[in-house]
């Protein structure tokens, strides 16, 4: 097992390379203009020395190799530096938006939390919810609650969340007035008061990404306990005369979480990119939000390094739900 | 001018005492906190290295310039004592040198003098070579910029220049500290990321906090020269979401104060504007929404390099018969309803604004005539074919028009399109985004400065309130060709000598009515040859709280120019 995850971590080195010059060159071929969202009262000249400030006129493969070197020591020398207060951030250039002049990195550890915090609680609570409605609409399989739950989900699964974002804030914001609209990006918890306030913030954004996800996860929970319930390793528990809780909640909902915590943990990366049209209702400056608006400007290394981010996140998960399978299934070892 | 300055005299006289007991009650700070949201985040505080709308905005509360623009267009000394004219003798005779003086003990927000080594500073720092300084055209032409003493500045330009008040006035040339930025000139500029979020500057705030592309708080400036103003202690200026949040947050939840750029569909805004927490903002400058005329041959079956370019006329919009027609085709207060509302005006004219130089010759145009552009084209010799559309020689008469994407911009094609069907033209439409369309990538052909197509449509504006620039753009010789990598900026590839001998009368011009007769007749000449097609003239669109006071809404300046003396108004 041990050898076996070696060998896939070594083998994501060069995946993760490969991607990288793919995201480089894609973007670095697609059109569009860092200029292009100024107004046109700035002259083409002016535009193109503005273009040769940012280091648009070397060679794509000197930009490629300058920028990963960037990427793989500078920046995460710097992420560490300023997250531990240790003094080992090199001197030199490092990667720098197009849009703010700043470096990319800077920008990024800002975000984090703040996605984190929304996306992340949405997700987990979208796996609080999801898992006991799978779980009973399975058990009682086409009765009103399976009814009802199914109905839910896929409404939550084929309404987007720029449409119930919207809904949300008509409703509750201007309507109830119970939550505010915008997410006050400056506020810091400093006692029960700032908390409470936070929590009235990030109460919609959560509840319409906890939605998305909970009908998504709870439709491979019901499938997966389904698949089990028909087992015969269950009727051999039920003849042993064991109760039917455990028979359900410790036999078959082991067994049932075993797809089910690979989709939960392939589908982290998304906890960072799925948020994007979210974050952007809300106000919520995380890194969607930052995604989204540097692909309006062509703001490119801004949008290389956070795409280069979400793929290692996904190598990485992808690498993770498979080791957490030959854990969580014994009849599955790799070696 | 002078009978105007008389007149605003009288006002202001009357209009003192009140004003005068109002102020005096107002403290510095008294009006507690306000809320801005931009929508469009600001990225930085350095206008130098953005060019953006958000962020000239933005930095003009910290960073302010010698004179600005008031929201009449007319030039108000700031940081300067007075504006320099030739009866004053701040301008010379020969238009060569204007020599501003900066107003006695100003102060930077840290407490340290300005002087006029500041200014000069300001000169080089964003002439640099290697800086890429987005307000570098407002220093094109001068020779030198020196300091005569402590607070006397001398301009020299190369030439007579008749409108000397480009350097330095306005917010998209403010000063900055030489202290503060002397070690960020050209190449290193990015690399001042603390200096670029947190400049000093002389205006009524400065930076607290800065997250880029996020949100920016502000606390006033306790160095600032009136001394009871900026009436708002802090600022938080939000940014992020989008368009309809914002002004959702101004007129149906109070959330924030004060909202910027409210570009949305005209039952929106009046939707919300129902909400009854704030107003719409909207005041008109010269940005115009026109359709540009390819007067060369955009044909594919031309080698490259000479598709849209002057070696081949068009060979069916060379013909003003034909252009004339589709003009008339065009009802133009509907486009205005449709796609504006209250936030547009159907205009006839290249030079929309200010009002003095705004013709008044061109407005038959406002009345949508099928039958007239039926009858230029029979005479121009199109003939309808079978299935409605015109032929001549052998040729449909087919049009490719393209434009940015955008929903406005499409429901505008779709009608002109069934418009010019009528008249029997057939109409290709194209939508590009706005990323491409309006980038400068000499290699893309979907750029609206190669203009591979018969007619696009897209709006355009100068800076400040003289249109000389703007009108020289389409002086023959000016337009993107190949040996110029495609920059350029005369579209339509229009080229006249009348126009061009106007234009240079224009530029030799100090007397301002003849300048404004000049304008008006370079107008007149470019539209009635039916060059580009003017549709909307569109209005600069903000919205704020019925709580806020004192705010004058400005479309020759900053939004933002008179910041310090906004208040909260107590019920």
């Amino acid at each position: 097992m041990f050898t076996y995850t070696l060998r896939r971590l070594a083998f994501a080195v060069p995946t993760v390379l490969v991607i990288s010059l793919i995201v480089f060159l894609m973007l670095d071929m697609a059109p569009g203009d860092p200029t292009a969202s100024l107004p046109l009262t700035i002259p083409p000249e002016v535009r193109e020395q503005i273009r040769a400030a940012l280091g648009l006129g070397e060679p794509v493969i000197v930009r490629y190799f300058r920028w990963l070197q960037m990427m793989a020591v500078t920046e995460p020398l710097h992420m560490i530096a300023a997250a531990t207060g240790w003094d080992i951030a090199p001197a030199g250039p490092r990667i720098l938006s197009w849009q703010t002049r700043s470096p990319v990195g800077d920008i990024i550890i800002q975000r984090i939390p703040q996605t984190l915090w929304v996306v992340g609680l949405g997700y987990l609570f979208g796996i609080l919810i999801a898992v006991p409605i799978g779980v009973i609409s399975a058990y009682k399989q086409y009765s009103w609650f399976d009814q009802i739950g199914t109905f839910v989900s896929m409404v939550g699964f084929s309404v987007p969340t720029f449409f119930t974002g919207v809904v949300f804030i008509l409703i509750f914001s201007v309507w109830l007035g119970w939550f505010p609209s915008m997410y006050d990006t400056t506020l810091r918890v400093t006692d029960w008061d700032s908390f409470m306030r936070q929590v009235r913030q990030i109460v919609m954004p959560v509840a319409v990404l906890a939605l998305f996800n909970a009908s998504q996860i709870s439709r491979f929970m019901r499938a997966s306990m389904l698949d089990n319930l028909n087992q015969d390793y269950v009727r051999t528990a039920r003849a042993k005369g064991l109760r039917e809780q455990t028979v359900v909640l410790v036999h078959v909902l082991r067994n049932s979480m075993i797809p089910v915590v690979t989709v939960i943990a392939i589908g982290i990366p998304t906890v960072f990119t799925g948020a994007i049209i979210t974050e952007q209702i809300f106000r919520v400056n995380g890194l969607g939000d930052a995604l989204i608006r540097a692909i309006y400007v062509s703001d490119w290394p801004m949008v290389q390094t956070i795409t280069f981010i979400f793929a290692i996140l996904i190598v990485l998960f992808n690498l993770i739900a498979d080791v957490l399978y030959g854990i969580l299934d014994p009849r599955i070892r790799y070696d | 001018m002078k009978r105007r300055t008389k007149l605003m005299g009288a006002v202001a006289a009357l209009a003192l005492v009140p004003a005068f007991a109002m102020a005096e009650e107002r403290e510095r700070g008294s009006s507690g906190h306000l809320n801005i949201i931009y929508w469009q985040a600001v990225s930085t505080m350095n206008v130098f290295l953005s060019g953006g709308t958000k962020e000239m905005n933005a930095a003009s509360i910290v960073l302010e310039p010698l004179a600005r623009f008031d929201n009449e267009g007319e030039l108000v000394p700031w940081l300067a004592e007075e504006i320099p004219t030739i009866d004053n003798e701040g301008v010379s005779e020969d238009l060569k040198t204007i020599t501003w003086r900066l107003k006695e003990g100003l102060v930077w927000s840290d407490g340290t003098d300005v002087t006029a080594d500041d200014v000069v500073f300001t000169y080089e720092y964003c002439t640099h070579p290697e800086g890429g300084c987005a307000y570098r055209d407002r220093f094109a032409g001068i020779e030198s910029v020196e300091a005569e003493d402590e607070r006397t500045i001398k301009i020299t330009f190369e030439d007579a220049t008749p409108n000397p008040y480009l350097p330095f006035v306005g917010a998209g040339s403010p000063i900055i500290q030489k202290a503060q930025f002397e070690n960020c000139m050209g190449a290193r500029a990015p690399e001042c990321t603390n200096e670029n979020f947190a400049p000093i500057g002389t205006g009524p705030y400065k930076v607290e906090n800065f997250r880029p592309n996020d949100v920016i708080e502000f606390v006033m400036n306790e160095n600032y020269r009136v001394e009871n103003q900026p009436y708002f202690e802090t600022i938080t200026w939000a940014g992020g979401g989008d368009a309809a949040g914002a002004a959702r947050a101004v007129f149906q939840t109070g959330e924030m104060d004060y909202a910027w750029n409210l570009q949305l569909a005209p039952e929106v805004i009046a939707q919300m504007e129902a909400g009854g927490r704030g107003e719409l903002l909207v005041d008109f400058g010269p940005l115009m929404e026109r359709i540009e005329i390819n007067f060369t041959d955009p044909s594919p079956n031309l080698p490259e390099g000479e598709r849209s370019t002057r070696q081949h006329e068009h060979p069916i919009l060379s013909d003003i018969r034909v252009r004339e027609a589709l003009s008339r085709a065009i009802d133009r207060e509907l486009l205005t309803e449709i796609g504006f509302g209250p936030m547009g005006m159907a205009t006839c004219n290249f030079i929309v604004a200010p009002p003095a130089m705004a013709s008044t010759n061109n407005d038959d145009c406002l009345v949508q005539d099928i039958d007239r552009a039926n009858e230029l084209l029979d005479e121009a010799g199109w003939e309808r074919g079978a299935d409605g559309i015109r032929t001549k020689d052998g040729q449909r008469l087919e049009l490719l028009f393209q434009t940015s994407t955008n929903a406005v911009r499409q429901d505008f094609q779709a009608l002109i399109q069934q418009w010019w069907r009528e008249i029997g033209i057939d109409t290709r439409l194209r939508n590009i985004d706005a990323g491409v369309f309006f980038g400068s990538d000499p290699g893309s052909p979907d750029t609206y400065l190669k203009f591979y197509a018969d007619v696009q449509m897209y709006a355009s504006l100068f800076e400040g309130t003289d249109p000389t620039p703007h009108l020289e753009q389409r002086r023959c010789g000016r337009e993107p060709k190949p040996e110029t990598q495609w920059q350029g900026q005369n579209i339509n590839r229009y080229c006249n000598e009348e126009y061009d001998a106007l234009w240079a009368e224009l530029n030799r011009e100090p007397e301002p009515a003849r300048r404004e007769e000049l304008v008006i007749a370079l107008n007149d000449i470019f539209v009635q040859d039916y060059a580009h097609l003017p549709l909307v003239a569109r209005g600069r669109v903000s919205a704020k709280a019925t709580t806020v006071g004192g705010n004058i809404m400005n479309v020759w300046d900053s939004e933002h120019w008179n910041q310090a003396e906004w208040y909260r108004i107590e019920e």
